[in-house]
């Protein structure tokens, strides 16, 4: 058994294969279920019930996507460049703690607050990124190292502060911070359904990320870098501007992730702010190939299978662990569909 | 006919072997065969279908038609294993060996099954000493592989596929990487083999080479078999009026008018980098409708040196003065900006980048002038590429193919054409022809003769002492990073450059 690869791979294959990867997702999903003693297709139905059933689901469903969608953007930027932040859960809480600061602050209020909050939370993002960058290009630190390591050191971070100086006076002793202000949160995005403006700005976002993969400078010398970089130093990209730029981009998106899910959906930080999202962010971008619109349906995707894998646990007694289960099978298929789509096997 | 005249047991035998990827055919109804002690040459230019075929009988493609025979037997198709097993061996052009393992463990490497718990070393090593001594192929099996010379890479190689007990083994393109002098020592192992019983197919477009190591010659073009001679009966000119389907006139060269001096090196030196020799002391003029040619043994300095101009390096002492000033910054993009043009010793790994399109390396030096508000200006990229496809010759599925499906003559086109149209002052072309074809040679060299005419410097690096010869107003001879007193076209033959490259000249001056 050999790969060759295929020149000039067509619609049939670049969507075919996905497609079925799909289906291989599902039928492990069946035996899952089987085994768990469920029947599998009342199992895999109550899961897409659970995901887009009903209008509360699918709103929860946007909203759990919501930060996916940033930190899946944070990483494919990054991976883009070869730049591997596996920091994107780090970054996020840089982005969250910033925000609860800011927006428990009596003098930032409005409009005015709002924006400046989103603008503090992703220059914080891009800060904690900013020092593993510099550690690569200047002393070739490993940022796969530095970038996972910062993720334990935010977290503890956050909870030295939720136990002290942020600690929520009002808060029965919990450890979350003070309420983000009423004027500076995010607003709904249409009035009377529960989904807030965070959705808004992650769409947004993949726009802005696609313009600048697809047509800019940047987007360019990002992916020259990751191509080659020594071919690219050469021809005068200069590969470390370049990285450090990916860097605050990649930092910077992370870090809209934490502030939307405070300043948006939750109005408090707390340390159980994200369950791993920032991982699952890898997960996200590499379903989507690294492609910005990719991210955004990869994000839907992840946050079907765990809102209505909450639903299904609940009314079928299966464990809720399907949904990593599945997100497992789906992003190992997906990565062989992808690699089969640009190379063929022959047998003999 | 092959040289004794005799009919030989016949051990290798493709038959109609065709191969198509998407609208190319690569190989088209190719039939060639292969007698015991014989030295077959396959001759063609880039893109012509030699390593093509070469993948196909060794199993690293499968043809779409025809067979391929080995002592007889029919091989399965595009197995690799059942190629080396029947006693196919293949030195790829690119190495394929682990340079942190010895040379001994890069010839076991997949010999031994590996549940096997003792490798029995003792006993291999003796084997691969004998199979040294034998074919005359010196090598320590103990060293270490990322140490050695290219040349004894290549041995190395040799010795593994003869490990093996190869009966047939293929060279790709065997003397593009290596010296004049370790040339001559492969064409000796090849005799040395062949007398024993090897049979070889030799990749080439080098003629003279073709005419020294092999028996008889089989020239492809456009992946058709369009000749075959035994060298005995055949000139290179004719090999090379088969090879391109016309006479080649090579360039006769009227001297260069010399200027004003456009780059200087004054005393610069810069640090040796690992075995990489630096530049010791050296100082250089590059003066405007003059080509420089620099001769020298590969691995005297002509990286650094080449580095240097390119902007990767600084000089650790000494100044590199353009237009009489030295400049304050000096990285790639200074060096752009100061009209320097660089082609690149390695059109794979520095002058391209694979998986982008033709267009998108065609920009890669001017891209920031085809910016806009952050927002890159496609069609004005593209149209440039079209033109630069049109005017060099750049043979492409299209503009938007990526770089990788090109063969190497016509990616060095590519960067031929993006390193002219910048209109350089200066051009560094570093073996700006190795590896390619004899019309992509005569191409080459004609577009950088005329870039001299048109007031250009031109600094060509090449350790084919020919083509310097031919080609430079001025000659300077580098060895161990230190550069030789520059000598006037004709005032200097062959075998007293050899003096200087091997370092005799220096010990005078010193």
């Amino acid at each position: 058994m050999r790969l060759e690869p295929v020149a000039n791979p067509g619609l049939l294959r670049r969507l075919g294969l996905p497609a079925a990867a799909l289906v291989a997702t599902v039928v492990t999903g069946s035996l899952l279920a089987l085994s768990a003693g469920a029947d599998p297709l009342a199992t895999l139905g109550l899961i897409v019930t659970g995901a887009v059933g009903s209008k509360f689901a699918a709103l929860e469903t946007l909203n759990r996507a919501t930060p996916l969608i940033f930190t899946g953007l944070a990483v494919a930027v990054a991976f883009r460049a070869k730049l591997w932040n596996i920091g994107a859960e780090a970054q996020l809480y840089a982005g969250a703690l910033v925000t609860a600061v800011l927006g428990a602050h009596p003098i930032v209020t409005g409009v005015p607050g709002v924006a400046l909050i989103g603008l503090a939370a992703a220059l914080a993002g891009a800060l904690v990124l900013l020092g593993p960058v510099l550690l690569k290009t200047r002393l070739g630190v490993d940022e796969v190292v530095t970038t996972l390591l910062l993720n334990f050191v935010l977290l503890l971070v956050v909870s030295m502060l939720l136990e002290g100086v942020l600690k929520d006076p009002m808060g029965m002793g919990w450890p979350k911070s003070a309420p983000v202000a009423k004027s500076v949160r995010l607003p709904r995005l249409i009035e009377g359904l529960r989904l807030h403006w965070g959705f808004g700005l992650a769409l947004i976002a993949a726009g802005l990320v696609w313009l600048m993969q697809a047509r800019m400078r940047l987007g360019y010398e990002i992916r020259a870098v990751g191509l080659n970089r020594a071919a690219a130093r050469f021809a005068g990209v200069p590969v470390g501007a370049v990285l450090v730029k990916t860097a605050l981009i990649s930092g910077g998106l992370a870090a809209l992730a934490g502030y939307s899910e405070v300043a948006g959906l939750k109005g408090t930080l707390t340390l159980d702010l994200s369950p791993g999202f920032g991982y699952t962010g890898v997960i996200v971008a590499m379903l989507a190939a690294l492609h910005p619109g990719g991210v955004v349906v990869a994000a839907l995707f992840v946050a079907g299978v765990f809102v209505g894998s909450d639903a299904m646990s609940r009314a079928a007694g299966v464990p809720s662990y399907i949904a990593d289960l599945l997100l497992a099978s789906a992003l190992l298929y997906m990565v062989l569909a992808m690699q089969l789509v640009r190379y063929r096997v022959v047998w003999r | 006919m092959t040289r004794t005249g005799t009919a030989r047991e016949i051990v290798l035998r493709l038959d109609g072997i065709t191969k198509r990827f998407g609208a190319l055919t690569a190989n088209d109804a190719v039939s060639l065969s292969l007698a015991r002690g014989e030295v077959v040459a396959l001759l063609g230019e880039n893109g012509a279908g030699k390593t093509t075929l070469m993948n196909i009988l060794f199993g690293h493609y499968t043809a779409d038609a025809g067979t391929v025979e080995v002592m007889g037997q029919v091989l399965p198709p595009g197995t690799p294993r059942a190629a080396i097993a029947a006693g196919v061996g293949m030195v790829h052009q690119h190495f394929t060996l682990a340079d942190n393992l010895s040379v001994l463990d890069n010839i076991l490497l997949g010999t031994r099954p590996l549940w096997s718990l003792r490798l029995n070393r003792a006993a291999a090593r003796a084997r691969v000493r004998a199979l040294a001594q034998d074919f005359g192929l010196k090598v320590d099996p103990e060293a270490r592989t990322g140490a050695l010379s290219v040349g004894e890479r290549q041995r190395v190689e040799i010795l593994k596929a003869l490990y093996r007990e190869a009966q047939v083994l293929i060279l790709d393109e065997p003397t593009a990487v290596l010296t004049p002098q370790e040339s001559e020592a492969l064409f000796a192992t090849l005799r040395r083999a062949t007398a024993r019983g090897l049979s070889v197919i030799f990749i080439s477009h080098k003629l003279h080479e073709v005419m020294a190591a092999a028996d008889r010659v089989v020239v492809l073009r456009h992946g058709k078999v369009v000749g075959e001679v035994a060298t005995a009966d055949t000139s290179p000119p004719a090999l090379a009026a088969m090879m391109v389907g016309a006479e080649v006139a090579l360039p006769r060269v009227a001297a260069g008018v010399p200027g004003p001096v456009l780059l200087r090196l004054d005393d610069v030196t810069t640090p040796d980098e690992g075995a990489r020799p630096g530049l010791k002391q050296v100082s250089l003029d590059l003066r405007a409708g003059q080509i420089t040619g620099l001769a020298g043994v590969s691995g005297n300095g002509q990286a650094a040196l080449a580095d240097l101009l390119s902007g990767l390096i600084v000089p650790a002492s000494g100044r590199l003065i353009l237009s009489d000033e030295a400049p304050a910054d000096w990285n790639p993009r200074a060096a752009l900006a100061a009209g320097i043009g660089r082609i690149p010793e390695d059109r794979h790994r520095t002058g391209t980048i694979a998986d982008f399109t033709l267009t998108e390396n065609a920009i890669l030096e001017t891209y920031p002038q085809l910016t806009r508000a952050g927002l890159l200006d496609h069609r004005t990229a593209r149209r440039f590429t079209e033109e630069l496809i049109a005017d060099y010759d750049v043979r492409c599925p299209g503009p938007e193919a990526r770089i990788r499906l090109l063969s190497g003559g016509n990616m060095q086109k590519l960067i031929l054409g993006r390193v002219l149209e910048a209109r350089p002052r200066i051009i560094l072309a570093n073996q700006p022809v190795r590896g390619l074809d004899i019309g992509a040679v005569a191409y080459v060299h004609s577009r950088l003769i005329s870039a001299r005419d048109a007031g250009a410097a031109v600094l060509l690096i090449s350790e084919d002492l020919d083509e310097i010869m031919g080609l430079s107003d001025v000659v300077q001879v580098i060895s161990e990073g230190r550069l030789s007193p520059g000598f006037a076209r004709g005032t200097m033959g062959a075998a007293e450059l050899g003096q200087w490259m091997a370092g005799a000249g220096f010990d005078h001056a010193a």
